[in-house]
């Protein structure tokens, strides 16, 4: 009886330490699995000297491991890609590309997103410091700069999200300007 | 004896004032060599670009070895050692805090130099729109690095300024400065304060740029670093240091073979003595008459001087050899004349090269002609006099008799000297195509190795290779501005249809005081301002309340003013502009350098379409590359005509003394065989034919025809004793000297002109052995 009911503590606590193990490791096993697509998403930008909230709105695709872009239609087209190191930006029809390995903090700072993305954790906590809550179904990973560049700029980012789909990040800026960006899955057609 | 004496103290007087002249030169080791001296507008912009321009006075720096951050700490501390010294205007190495006086400026001066500043922008409506794309690029990605300005800058004049400077490549950064594309070398951008034609002053900064790195990587305490550069200052201290050490070289070389040739023929130094005595006096007399022609001597015309020595050696071997036995009246009366036929073949040559617009060429010309001129008119005045009657070469033997067997067999090689011809004469014929160099560089004396390094460096550096610009000219500083901006205008249609990349101009950050007064105009006053962005922003997230910065920055511009040059000062930007505005001979100057498009193959612009867009603009365009392709060809297709006239003056000349038309055939087919046998062999080992070696075409003609002269004496009826053989024998043994020293040289220029006349003049020798030599003379 007693050791029945040994194994069964066990058992719990075998269960237990298995929801609470829903570490870092995991989530980022989970994110890799992700191979990409495309997403839909809603930006809100809060600044401090805007008496209302600016929205941007267009798709995202992500395709593992290292390209990122980001098509904004609204309030004004606009095309963001990251590929490797280079980052290029269209707007009005004028084209900028921008090598980031000039610039470790930009980098650092747009890199967040797509090393989340593509769960790779090295390259995450290379500037960040990870803090997980939650569990598979309903995760908050949190990032605090670690790196002084980027602390000098951002206060933290925080994504959160269910299995290996992101749903929202949000930006908070250490002037306190912070911004929402909320995704939504475009189905496979 | 007396009139030894004067003839002497004469000729001392003459070298003496001669050693004056030379004592008192400009020798240059410089690119002027090369560079046109009747330039065309296009010409000089490229003369302008290579001996002034900024990117003369570029310098790249790699530091390699060690991990990155090592090279970053030596990079560091060379740009901060550097940048204090005066011998450099800019040290970039790719570190940030380098912009803030920059940044600053353009704050400061925005409503001066933005394009977009216009009376429809201070509107209400042109407020509305401008603030709205100023808060949506808030919302960009560079919308961080805008948000400080936001208040002040509501319309986003300074983002409209900073969108005029296309940066272009970006070198790669590792540990926060410049790194080449492998990121395993540390780079830096130096613009030196010399100008690249101030080679002195390019190789102190070069030294300046070494001794400053063995310094910091000591004390950072960092070992195992090398440095590398290159730029024009680089290529153009090390090919006057290769000049410099050849000139000396190449003379020790050739006097030397000639003295050892000499001394075994006479067996007496007093007579080697007086045979340089003309060789001398020829290679001063030349260096002061170009010094007095041209004002500066260059370096290569001096080294040539090893090839003059082989040749003005010969009057006195003519002279010591051959008056030795028949005496000097008889010397004057039967030798000289062939001699002096042979001098004036000679100094037609050369004279050709005189009429030359490439003023390398005509000082080579020059120098050689009165060399040759001074050395004949040394042996045939001087030489006699201070010879005296005791000048006797020992009588030649053995090896002369040996001369004689073999020259009296040498017809029966006729036939397969003819069949030599022939198959040199086809082989050219088949390989025509394949003969020439068409390249202005294969004259330049920056080798492969050099090159490639340079080249390697360069794309690292995304430096500017300037192939492709625009330039104005105009009386004064702001009429050109306005001619640059016109130009500009446009450049910028050529931009927007993606036709090319981007321009730069002088205007972008010291505009025209017209186009400068014209903005501020545009600028409301400040109550008037405060109501209209009132009513722009009446539903704007953005409220009008903030904009208190932006109203006083707006009345402060306004009364502020123009911005004159001296507000550049203490910014790079201060370089910039003076780069591409100067004040030349012909007024002022403006540049505007073009980039290709990032779709151009090569880097190439669609010249046509820029010409055709700047047609009647009164700005000149000019492709760097193309004008000195169309400079070389120039030289090239003068110099063929300047050899053909010197041949026909040549032909004219043997003609004339020759007087028969059989006889003149038979020493042209020889000279004509001799060209094409060595040019065949030249291209037979892998050499590629350029300027220089048709230059040395004419040579072997004017050269070879001395010894094809004196066996046509022989062929004419009049034998030919044992002393006209020997001293032709050290005649072209000599000569050949002379100019082979010159193959041993790097400088392609007097490489070319080596490997050209030394074998032919030997081969001169021979063919007219065989040719000319009658079958039975004897």
């Amino acid at each position: 009886m007693i050791k029945r009911w040994f194994f069964g503590v066990a058992l719990l606590g075998l269960t237990g330490l298995a929801h609470a193990a829903y570490d870092v490791q995991q989530l980022m096993a989970d994110l890799a699995q992700n191979k990409g697509g495309r997403v839909r998403f809603v930006e809100k930008r809060f600044v401090a000297l805007l008496d209302k909230p600016l929205l941007a709105s267009g798709e995202m695709s992500y395709t593992p491991p290292d390209r990122l872009e980001k098509h904004t239609l609204l309030p004004k087209p606009e095309t963001m890609v990251l590929d490797g190191d280079r980052l290029i930006l269209e707007r009005d029809k004028r084209r900028m590309t921008i090598n980031l390995a000039s610039r470790p903090e930009a980098l650092a700072f747009i890199d967040s997103i797509r090393s989340t993305l593509s769960g790779n954790r090295r390259s995450l906590e290379q500037n960040y410091a990870l803090q997980l809550s939650g569990d598979s179904r309903q995760w908050v990973l949190v990032l605090v700069p670690s790196e002084q560049g980027i602390a000098a700029l951002l206060q933290r980012i925080t994504v959160s999200g269910t299995q290996s789909q992101v749903r929202k990040i949000e930006y908070l800026q250490t002037d306190g300007d912070r911004s929402e960006l909320t995704i939504e899955p475009i189905e496979a057609q | 004896m007396s009139s030894a004496l004067r003839v002497l103290g004469l000729w001392l007087l003459a070298m003496a004032a001669g050693a004056a002249v030379v004592w008192n030169s400009h020798f240059s080791a410089d690119m002027s060599f090369f560079l046109p001296s009747k330039p065309s507008a296009e010409q000089k912009v490229l003369v302008g670009q290579l001996k002034d321009g900024t990117v003369s006075r570029l310098l790249m720096v790699a530091i390699e070895g060690g991990d990155a951050v090592a090279r970053a700490k030596v990079s560091r501390a060379l740009r901060s050692q550097l940048a204090s010294q005066p011998g450099f205007v800019s040290v970039q190495n790719g570190e940030a805090e380098g912009l803030g006086a920059e940044r600053d400026f353009l704050v400061r001066y925005r409503y001066q130099l933005s394009p977009a500043v216009t009376p429809e922008r201070f509107t209400v409506e042109g407020l509305r729109a401008a603030v709205g794309d100023a808060i949506d690029t808030l919302a960009s990605p560079v919308g961080m690095l805008f948000k400080p300005y936001l208040t002040r800058d509501p319309t986003g004049e300074l983002l409209a300024v900073l969108d005029q400077l296309n940066p272009g490549d970006q070198p790669e950064t590792r540990a926060g400065v410049w790194a080449s594309r492998d990121g395993e070398r540390a780079m830096l951008l130096l613009q030196t304060r010399a100008l690249g034609s101030d080679t002195d002053g390019q190789e102190a900064a070069i030294a300046q740029v070494k001794d400053t790195f063995v310094r910091v990587a000591g004390e950072a305490g960092v070992s195992g670093l090398t440095l590398s550069l290159s730029g024009p200052g680089q290529f153009a201290v090390k090919s006057r240091a290769t000049i410099k050490a050849e000139v000396s070289r190449l003379f020790l070389l050739s006097s030397l073979g000639i003295v050892v040739v000499l001394l075994a023929v006479y067996r007496s130094g007093r007579l080697l003595a007086l045979s340089l005595l003309p060789v001398a006096s020829g290679a001063l007399a030349g260096v002061v008459v170009v010094s007095l022609v041209h004002g500066t001597v260059f370096g290569i015309t001096v080294g040539f001087g090893s090839a003059l020595i082989g040749e003005a050696v010969d009057y006195a071997i003519y002279f010591f050899v051959q008056s030795g036995r028949q005496g000097l009246k008889s010397w004057r009366e039967v030798f000289w004349p062939t001699i002096r036929l042979g001098v004036l073949t000679s100094a037609l040559g050369f004279g050709a090269l005189l009429f030359s617009g490439f003023p390398g060429l005509a000082q080579l010309g020059l120098y050689a002609l009165s060399g040759v001129v001074t050395a004949a008119l040394v042996t045939r005045f001087v030489l006699p006099t201070l010879a005296g009657g005791h000048a006797r070469v020992p009588v030649p033997g053995r090896f002369v008799n040996g001369l004689f067997t073999v020259l009296g067999q040498a017809h029966r090689l006729r036939l397969p000297v003819a069949l030599l011809a022939l198959a040199a004469c086809v082989f050219l014929f088949v390989e025509r195509d394949g003969l020439w160099d068409s390249n202005l560089s294969a004259l330049s004396t920056v080798n492969e190795v050099d090159a490639a390094n340079d080249g390697r460096l360069r794309s690292d550096l995304g430096a500017p290779d300037a192939r492709y610009m625009v330039t104005v000219t105009a009386p004064d500083q702001e009429s050109a501005l306005q001619a640059a901006e016109r130009a500009g205008e446009r450049l910028d249609r050529l931009v927007a249809d993606g036709r090319i990349g981007g321009y730069d101009s002088p205007a972008r950050f010291l505009p025209s005081v017209q186009r400068q007064t014209a903005r501020l105009a545009s600028l409301p006053s400040a109550s008037e301002l405060q109501t209209r962005v009132s009513q722009a922003l009446s539903d704007s997230p953005l409220s009008a309340g903030k904009l208190g910065g932006f109203i006083e920055d707006v009345e402060a511009a306004r009364r502020g003013g123009v911005l004159q040059r001296k507000n550049l000062d203490g910014t790079d930007l201060a370089l910039a502009v003076d780069s591409l505005l100067s004040q030349g001979p012909d007024g002022w100057n403006a540049m505007l350098p073009l980039r290709p498009s990032s779709e151009a193959r090569d880097g190439e612009l669609p010249v046509e379409q820029v010409r055709a867009a700047l047609a009647g603009s009164g700005a000149v365009f000019v492709d760097m590359k193309s004008e000195f392709d169309t400079l070389y060809q120039g030289y090239l297709s003068e110099a063929v005509s300047l050899s053909l006239a010197g041949l026909v003056a040549i032909v004219g000349l043997l003609a004339f003394s020759l007087r028969s038309a059989r006889r003149l055939a038979r020493v042209l087919l020889t000279l004509v065989l001799t060209v094409a046998i060595v040019i065949a062999g030249l291209h037979l080992i892998g050499e590629r034919l350029h300027l220089l070696h048709l230059v040395g075409m004419l040579l072997i003609v004017a050269v070879g025809s001395n010894y094809a002269l004196f066996f046509d004496r022989a062929a004419g009826g009049e034998p030919l004793d044992a002393e006209i053989l020997l001293s032709m024998a050290v005649a072209a043994l000599t000569t050949t000297i002379g100019f082979g020293a010159l193959a041993l040289s790097s400088v392609p220029v007097l490489n070319a002109v080596g490997v050209t006349v030394g074998p032919g003049a030997l081969l001169a020798i021979l063919l007219s052995a065989v040719l000319v030599y009658p079958a039975r003379a004897r």
